[in-house]
């Protein structure tokens, strides 16, 4: 059968900022914000919402980009890591990246960051455990995950 | 990796998402979170022709007080369930397994009607939904209709919803008194279930499974032997009887046998039975 692809219009506000765009209907969330808007920050890794590279905040609460339609995102509020910072602030979580050097090749830290961002808000005071299983969606080949878990365990401690 | 091209329309009520399933007729699917599609879209195996985005009808997206049941809609997501007081209160088993569905993320999106409509075996929700007689509540031209979860699982991905019925709501019953387990293997945190055990004791104890076979399954011959009077171990021994375990990646059909019945004894136990 042929298929009537018909564009779709979008106002998204990405990291504080109104977008309206036409796109295809199977644009994925994360290939919006990486091709359409340049917002290159978030990751794609797997592409099977398995490593949790892409992870944004769709209306506050982490998400895998990868498994989610731009059109899906229509009127909801995007943060990627981009959209984090104060300023020349770091948020606590990037710092906490810094001062327990929480990364290694850097490819998972953006979504690493951002499933942490969603996880304090939801447990402002995790324990070591609620860390690791609270980061299960985000895999890290390099570092083992100590540093992640210490980072992520100072931003709670200074937020 | 992209889906292939689709048209995409937005219901705006639960009689308008039927109106379009019965205007684009089985090129149509729904889409409520799309954990369970879009995967499938991206690797192309399925491609349909029209999404029918429900993911806004927010009336579908709540936990309600039912009487002796509590009734959930089908858009809500696996983190509401998870940390729902009343769903935490009145059937402590349902709220447990959400929260061991996936990842934090993919509880944030997916939802409770996506995963039962999708009629996963390897699912966590549908197998402890088997075990305590929930209720799937479909819409339809006809208009409603309740169907057991004994009824609604019926193959591999199949389930007794027509090309032109939307399930909308999940009851559970109230069991807040009942012993319960649900033991999950799987070798990172985040996967599905190689195999996964319920048991429910309030009274009689009942027991099922996730992913031995193409639909979630009643361990019914451990029940038996369970009113029969048989220790647990014993009971325990025979989980894999009347199963058909899947052979794939993570294990053959033998480790899985095993592992039913390493899981449905600890599960057991950890239910008091």
């Amino acid at each position: 059968m042929a298929i009537a692809v018909v564009n779709r219009r979008i106002e998204v506000t990405v990291n504080g900022k109104a977008h309206v765009d036409e796109v295809e209907p199977r644009t994925l969330l994360i290939q919006y914000l990486r091709e359409k808007l340049d917002l290159t920050g978030s990751h794609v890794g797997c592409d099977t919402s398995n490593c949790g590279a892409c992870t944004v905040l769709l209306d506050g609460v982490s998400v895998k980009s990868c498994t989610v339609l731009a059109v899906q995102a229509d009127e909801c509020a995007v943060t990627t890591i981009e959209g984090l910072a104060d300023g020349d602030t770091f948020h606590p979580v990037q710092q906490g990246f810094v001062e327990k050097h929480g990364l290694q090749c850097g490819y998972c830290t953006p979504g690493m960051i951002m499933a942490a961002v969603s996880l304090l808000d939801e447990n402002p005071h995790p324990t070591e455990q609620e860390i690791r299983e609270g980061i299960e969606g985000n895999l890290c080949r390099c570092t083992g995950y100590k540093n992640i878990v210490d980072a992520i365990q100072w931003a709670a401690e200074n937020s | 990796m992209i889906p292939a091209s689709f048209e995409y329309v937005r219901a705006e009520s639960v009689d308008h998402a039927v109106s379009l399933l019965q205007e684009h007729g089985e090129e149509a699917k729904l889409l409520a979170g799309g954990h369970s599609l879009l995967p499938l879209m991206k690797l192309r195996l399925a491609q349909p022709g029209v999404l029918i985005d429900i993911g806004r009808l927010g009336d579908l997206a709540n936990i309600r007080d039912d009487g002796d049941m509590v009734s959930i809609g089908a858009l809500t997501h696996h983190a509401q369930i998870e940390h729902s007081p009343l769903l935490r209160q009145e059937c402590p088993v349902v709220s447990h397994t959400a929260g061991q569905v996936g990842d934090l993320q993919v509880r944030h999106r997916g939802t409770i009607g996506g995963s039962v409509a999708h009629g996963d075996s390897a699912s966590d929700l549908p197998t402890v939904l088997l075990a305590v007689d929930a209720v799937m509540v479909a819409h339809g031209p006809e208009g409603t209709r309740e169907i057991p979860a004994s009824d609604f699982f019926t193959g591999f991905w199949e389930t007794a919803l027509t090309d032109v019925e939307l399930l909308t709501t999940i009851k559970v019953p109230k069991l807040p008194n009942a012993g319960w387990s649900y033991q999950k293997f799987n070798r990172r945190a985040q996967d599905w279930a190689i195999v996964g055990a319920v048991a429910v004791k309030n009274g009689t104890t009942r027991v099922g499974l996730t992913n031995m076979g193409s639909i979630p399954l009643r361990a019914t011959a451990v029940e038996a032997a369970l009113q029969a009077g048989a220790s647990l171990s014993d009971a325990a021994a025979v989980a894999a009887e009347g199963t058909n375990a899947p052979a794939d990646v993570n294990g053959s059909a033998a480790y899985r046998e095993h592992l039913a019945r390493v899981l449905v004894r600890r599960a057991l136990e950890e239910a008091g039975s």
